[in-house]
């Protein structure tokens, strides 16, 4: 029973990050119905600017503060360059296009950080907080998943302001409803869209600095699984559905280290397309999906 | 209408037989060396693989992304089916697109369900999980390490013989999968699965089984994917599950959507120029992927809709027309001063 629950700690753990990069995702296919495939690669560029600030300024509680706003900050511009560049001028060319473009984009950041002489082919040791861990009822929770939770859940509350009381909020809300109304309306939806894509940015950058804080280990390649895993997290919710994004992540998570745990590691991937594919033919739009009906 | 019917596939075959001689003298005499041949064989094999990924996602309208999936059972079960059981080669193939075909039956039942990039997501876990199934079933697989030592087409010394048989085999069955998808197309099934791609919901109202045309469509695209798949089993003599992830279900992609999205002759194009294009990047050593995915982004920021969008270029009309002497010379300069006259009219309006 105790490893049971030791094991749901660590799953929490891993989900509440594939929670964070599975909300970018269905954020930006809330709004232009584009499935971002260079997502995870701007999670590898937030860890490896976590990696030059937590290098260059060694590692306590206050470098740790900056690396998450420089990789933040760094990701968040990545994220709009991409938008303004690479999927703005295919906005209304057929979605499979777009969904090459991503393919591309996500190619050339891998393969762009392997050549680039700063960052390189070659997997690099992540500095961190040395771990600690405290017992609570049997149940040991190291001092790094104590900062994914609280990273994760400052950030989800922040998301939940952001999008429900501000006014970019209710735009993004509005033009994720309906891009031409919204037009009407006044609200200038390049501005959204560009928003929308930084914001689901930062919230990988963060992911990024986490997932390399609990797996010290960085190379160029790092960000294809988690980004993989958090698309299938997002569909799994139901894409589009920002609550559906932390739930798919969680579940997928558990669900991993579970699988990991007592079965085998070897199929923990197996498991998890799995529960994907029973979900979504028992439910076709994902656990808390919209069910659209489309009309004639 | 006799007539027509006999005459279409004589000329389809003869040009195939000379295009395949061409090729062969030409790997003989060393104008195509080893190198460019192999090569040459594995855009045949892509192609395969590239028209069955076509039919369901360019003709019926339905993301795939597990291709890879589809072309490893294909695989494994062809090179089980010579090295377990002994069976020939062709036959072989047969069963390897037969077992495969059943995968895509089971692949295709969601799909009556699911829509867009539900279902593109949910092939995606399909080809993982018959990935790490072949990891698993290491007794039959060779697991992890692979599965080596596969038989060759053809057993002998002579390189250069055995890389024209090698050649003969797939594109013989390239021609065949040209023959089947686009035969399928023009027949009244193909029109329905056309229909389906247009407006599932119109379709279904105007009687047709979408349900029954969606499964033929999967059907008939993984058999074909299938012995693609042995074909490729018994070119490289070794298989490893990890080939098959899914990037490579991303080249099958690209190469469809480079070529045009429900375009035959498009696919066949950009297959060649895909494995082509990739080998001569070598050139750049490190830098190959970099310049691939600009590439890749240019050419669908540029040219969205593919090479050749929905067009086709059809040998036997083009060999009919020939053959009629509308491609004389006379006809040609007749054809460009009309051109030009109509060019000239257009200005002179302005």
């Amino acid at each position: 029973m105790k490893e049971v629950a030791q094991q749901l700690i660590n799953g929490l753990s891993l989900g509440s990050v594939y929670a964070l990069i599975a909300l970018g995702y269905t954020m930006v296919y809330g709004i232009v119905k584009l499935i971002n495939f260079a997502h995870g690669d701007i999670l590898m560029v937030g860890a490896y600017s976590g990696y030059y600030v937590l290098n260059t300024f060694g590692v306590s509680p206050l470098t740790m503060v900056i690396a998450f706003g420089v990789s933040m900050v760094v990701c968040a511009v990545l994220g709009i360059i991409i938008e303004k560049t690479c999927y703005k001028p295919l906005r209304n060319s057929p979605k499979i296009t777009a969904l090459i473009t991503a393919i591309g984009v996500s190619i050339v950041i891998e393969n762009g950080a392997r050549v680039l002489p700063f960052m390189g082919p070659n997997p690099r040791q992540f500095p961190t907080f040395k771990s600690v861990s405290r017992v609570y009822g049997g149940v040991s929770i190291s001092n790094v998943q104590f900062l994914v939770f609280g990273v994760t859940f400052f950030l989800m509350v922040a998301l939940y302001y952001i999008v429900n009381h501000t006014k970019m909020g209710k735009a993004m809300r509005a033009v994720s409803y309906d891009m031409k109304a919204a037009l009407l309306m006044g609200i200038n939806a390049n501005r959204v869209i560009s928003f929308t894509f930084a914001l689901g940015a930062v919230l990988a950058a963060a992911a990024g600095v986490l997932f390399a804080s609990s797996y010290p280990s960085i190379d160029p390649l790092m960000g294809f699984m988690p980004g993989l895993k958090a698309f299938v997290a997002a569909v799994l919710g139901g894409i589009g559905s920002i609550p559906g994004a932390v739930v798919g992540g969680l579940i997928l998570g558990v669900a991993e280290t579970l699988t990991k745990g007592f079965i085998s590691s070897q199929l923990a991937d197996a498991v998890s397309f799995g529960i994907l594919i029973l979900i979504l033919v028992i439910k076709p739009t994902g656990i808390l999906g919209k069910n659209t009906r489309e009309k004639v | 209408m006799n007539k027509k019917r006999l005459f279409n596939p004589i000329i389809l075959l003869a040009v195939s037989i000379i295009t395949f001689v061409i090729i062969a003298a030409m790997m003989f005499t060393g104008v195509i060396d080893e190198y460019n041949g192999q090569l040459l064989t594995l855009a045949g094999i892509y192609i395969i693989i590239s028209l069955s990924l076509n039919l369901i996602t360019g003709f019926t309208g339905q993301l795939v992304l597990g291709m890879a999936g589809f072309m490893s059972v294909g695989a494994y079960t062809t090179a089980i089916c010579i090295m377990r059981l002994n069976i020939p080669i062709f036959f072989a193939l047969i069963i390897g697109g037969l077992v495969t075909s059943i995968f895509g039956i089971m692949i295709g039942f969601p799909t009556l369900r699911l829509r867009g990039d539900y279902l593109a997501v949910t092939t995606l876990g399909f080809g993982e999980i018959i990935r790490v199934i072949m990891i698993n079933l290491g007794g039959l697989t060779g697991g992890a390490s692979g599965l080596k030592k596969i038989p060759v087409f053809y057993d002998t010394d002579d390189f250069i013989l055995y890389e024209v048989i090698r050649f003969g085999w797939v594109f013989g069955f390239l021609i065949l999968t040209i023959v089947v998808v686009s035969n399928l197309i023009k027949s009244s099934p193909g029109r329905a699965i056309i229909s389906i791609r247009e407006d599932e919901i119109a379709s279904n109202s105007m009687g047709i089984n979408v349900a029954y045309y969606k499964m033929l469509s999967f059907t008939v695209a993984s058999f074909l994917a299938g012995i693609g798949g042995g074909l490729y089993a018994i070119f490289s003599g070794y298989l490893n599950p990890t080939t098959f992830g899914f990037m490579y279900s991303v080249n099958f992609v690209v190469i469809v959507v480079l070529g045009g999205l429900g375009s035959i002759t498009g696919t066949i194009i950009s297959g060649i120029a895909f494995t082509f294009i990739q080998e001569c990047l070598r050139v750049f050593e490190d830098f190959r992927l970099v310049i691939f995915g600009l590439a890749l982004i240019i050419i669908m920021l540029f040219w969205p809709r593919g090479l050749m969008s929905m067009k086709e270029f059809s040998i036997v009309t083009f060999a009919k027309k020939a053959i009629a002497g509308e491609y004389s010379v006379k006809k040609i300069i007749e054809k460009c001063s009309v051109r030009i006259q109509a060019w000239k009219k257009k200005r002179e309006v302005k």
